[in-house]
């Protein structure tokens, strides 16, 4: 039913589909209310862009396919100050062209989603095979210092939902959030259970509740979070990529940068445990622990499961969020077991911050792998040579 | 001098105060830029036109000229550099009742953002895009940009420029703008007139005014203060209206064509067309 160009689809979709992660992702941001997308086609994300064009004119959104990823991400985060909330999608090459305007949406608390369908770097890489390349890039990519949210699903009904929980913490934190899928679930097809549109969470920006003479666009609550007033409400605001006050005005001195990057960051940081979302597995009386996310983390279960037939005592810890990082879990984990396992289509990027948080405390090996998902059967292997 | 003039003097009053941010002035233009009386003609055209307030949105990229839209109390957007056109866009199609007004300048959206302003112009995207051409990058310090003329002394070209420069109004009338105009700092009734039939027209409408920049373009071009360069204007403005924009381009020493050079009524704008899009993907049968 959602095949590629069904123009009959009903404006609001529900119940049981066959499907791919891409067009779940797609169907996700719509059940959440995204009224626009900008993009520029990249494999292997495009169907979530062509997704988009079919489905957004039907709910009265609109979709503009741009000349770049330069002007996809600054379009989406001009359409929010407009009102609608916005989305693009791509992959490395793109993300790598989109991260100064993502550091644009840090610094004037715009929300918006970013997808990033990871497929093989550096550079042009392998477009139509799999990464887990971009971690750091989505941590680090823009200049200055600020704290992303990123979610990273590994089923495609997972890929909704987090299409709409990344909306949800964008509305609520104000920022853009990235969604870090990776090739294989976005073209791999399996069940997806779209509920009813009455039971999806949708939330939204604070709006001001003082007139415009009183309204300080950037003054945050108790949350750290400032209420945004858009385009159009009347408030006259101002918005700007410079170093700013309460006001919105650029100030450019050390005052200001102090309050405005700390709070930018602690707004994240000290909320952290609302954000961070994980999967445990087997983890309470594991010996062995295994570290995954994405894809990837489908064969590490199918690894711990086949483990635990053996009688090794295994577990799976799997990072639904990504950034902020879970830090506390993971010195915990390192307390209680003897290794844990970090198997990931790169070569090491979350190993190290694993290597970071557990300060020595147990054993980290990474199984790094490049442009392949792990066979469960390797993982084993890695986990029988840790018994 | 009139008693109500010297009164709103003495007042330390502002005609257009109100239109203004307050707390923002004064402004970091130097003494000789032309950026100042333009930020006026840009608020009286509003007035003029009879905008609605609530309705306009004013978006810039970096350099000089995009510092405009922060002294402006209206919506106001300061983007990254060279981007403002495509956030422009984002925030028009949100409501067609939005006028946004892109201000900036010849290095940001000619060169960096150069590709941006094209297909702006091709989608017709309902956007009025005013860039001050003064002929250089004025906020880094005087280097040569996509607009400077062969010979045109900079920091990067020290030795004279020697690349072709860009011919705006030629390159705006191509992709498809369907207004398109260029004035001098000098013509500051016209630069109004002009912003006024811009504001009030649908689609991609295109404004160039040649700004003086005494501090960085003419300390090294033998114009050095802001009234020779408004001179050097005076001396070789040629009014041409409806002239082949192909005509216009603007070189050492010779004339500067100024002018209403295109403007086309009724071309749907990308707007039009987004919920065209809409209607016909909600049509029953989809194929009609």
């Amino acid at each position: 039913m959602m095949s590629d160009g069904n123009l009959d689809l009903p404006e609001i979709l529900t119940g049981e589909h066959f499907t791919t992660g891409n067009h779940a992702t797609a169907e996700g941001a719509l059940a959440v209310g995204c009224k626009f997308f900008g993009g520029y086609p990249i494999t292997p994300s495009s169907e979530i862009a062509e997704h988009m064009a079919l489905r957004l004119p039907r709910v009265n959104g609109h979709f503009v396919q741009f000349e770049d990823e330069l002007a996809s991400i600054i379009g989406i985060l001009g359409a929010r100050w407009g009102g609608y909330k916005s989305m693009t999608a791509t992959s490395g090459p793109g993300y790598s062209l989109m991260v100064e305007n993502i550091g644009l949406g840090m610094m004037t608390e715009t929300p918006c989603v970013i997808i990033n369908v990871q497929r093989g770097g550096p550079s042009t890489g392998l477009p139509t095979l799999v990464g887990q390349q971009d971690i750091m890039q989505t941590k680090w990519g823009a200049h200055g210092d600020f704290e992303p949210i990123v979610l990273c699903p590994s089923s495609v009904q997972e890929c909704f939902e987090l299409a709409v929980q990344a909306f949800n913490y964008a509305e609520q934190y104000r920022l853009p959030v990235t969604v870090l899928m990776d090739e294989i679930l976005g073209h791999m097809s399996e069940k997806l259970i779209i509920p009813d549109r009455s039971k999806i969470k949708r939330v939204n920006t604070k709006k001001p509740n003082v007139p415009p003479e009183e309204y300080l666009p950037y003054k945050p609550d108790k949350d750290l979070v400032p209420p945004m007033a858009i385009a159009g409400d009347g408030y006259n605001i101002m918005v700007t990529g410079l170093t700013h006050d309460e006001r919105g005005y650029p100030v450019l001195n050390v005052e200001t940068q102090e309050k405005l990057v700390r709070r930018i960051n602690d707004k994240i940081r000290k909320n952290k445990d609302k954000i961070i979302i994980l999967e445990e597995y087997m983890l309470d009386d594991a010996e062995i622990a295994i570290l995954s996310f994405g894809s990837v983390a489908r064969a590490a279960k199918g690894a711990v499961n086949r483990a635990r037939e053996k009688g090794i005592k295994a577990g799976l810890l799997r990072l639904v969020t990504i950034w902020p990082f879970p830090d506390e879990r993971i010195e915990a984990l390192a307390n209680q077991v003897k290794t844990i396992l970090v198997p990931e289509i790169n070569y090491g990027q979350i190993t190290r911050e694993v290597e970071r948080t557990t300060h020595g405390k147990t054993n980290v090996k990474g199984l790094f792998k490049m442009g392949a998902i792990h066979n469960p059967q390797e993982i084993l292997s890695e986990i029988e040579k840790c018994t | 001098m009139v008693e109500e003039d010297r009164e709103l003097i003495e007042s330390h009053e502002h005609p257009l105060d109100g239109y203004l941010r307050e707390g923002r002035i004064p402004h970091i233009f130097c003494p000789g830029c032309s950026l100042g009386s333009i930020t006026n003609v840009i608020i009286e055209a509003i007035i003029e036109a009879g905008l609605d307030p609530k309705k306009i949105s004013v978006v810039s990229g970096i350099g000089c000229t995009g510092r405009i839209s922060g002294y402006l109390n209206y919506d106001s957007f300061h983007t990254t550099h060279g981007r403002s056109i495509p956030f422009a866009i984002g925030l028009s199609i949100t409501d067609p009742e939005r006028k946004v007004i892109v201000i900036s300048g010849d290095g940001d959206l000619f060169a960096i953002g150069a590709s941006h302003f094209i297909h702006a112009a091709r989608r017709n995207a309902d956007i009025t895009v005013i860039c001050v051409n003064n002929f250089n990058y004025g906020m880094t310090g005087g280097q040569v940009g996509p607009t400077s003329y062969m010979g045109q002394v900079q920091t990067t070209a020290p030795y004279g420029f020697n690349e072709e420069s860009f011919n705006l109004p030629h390159l705006a009338t191509t992709c498809g703008a369907v207004y398109v105009a260029r004035w001098t700092a000098l013509d500051v009734r016209r630069i109004k007139d002009s912003f006024v039939e811009a504001f009030k027209k649908k689609g991609f409408s295109f404004v160039e005014v040649l700004g003086s920049c005494p501090t960085t373009f003419g300390r090294r071009n033998q114009l050095a203060e802001g009234k020779k360069i408004l001179q050097h204007f005076a001396d070789h403005t040629v009014l041409k209206h409806d002239v082949d924009p192909k005509e216009t381009k603007i070189e050492k020493n010779g004339p500067l064509i100024v002018g209403k050079f295109v403007d086309i009524e009724d071309k749907p704008t990308l707007t039009d067309n987004l919920l065209a899009i809409q209607r016909i993907s909600q049509a029953s049968d989809k194929k009609s």
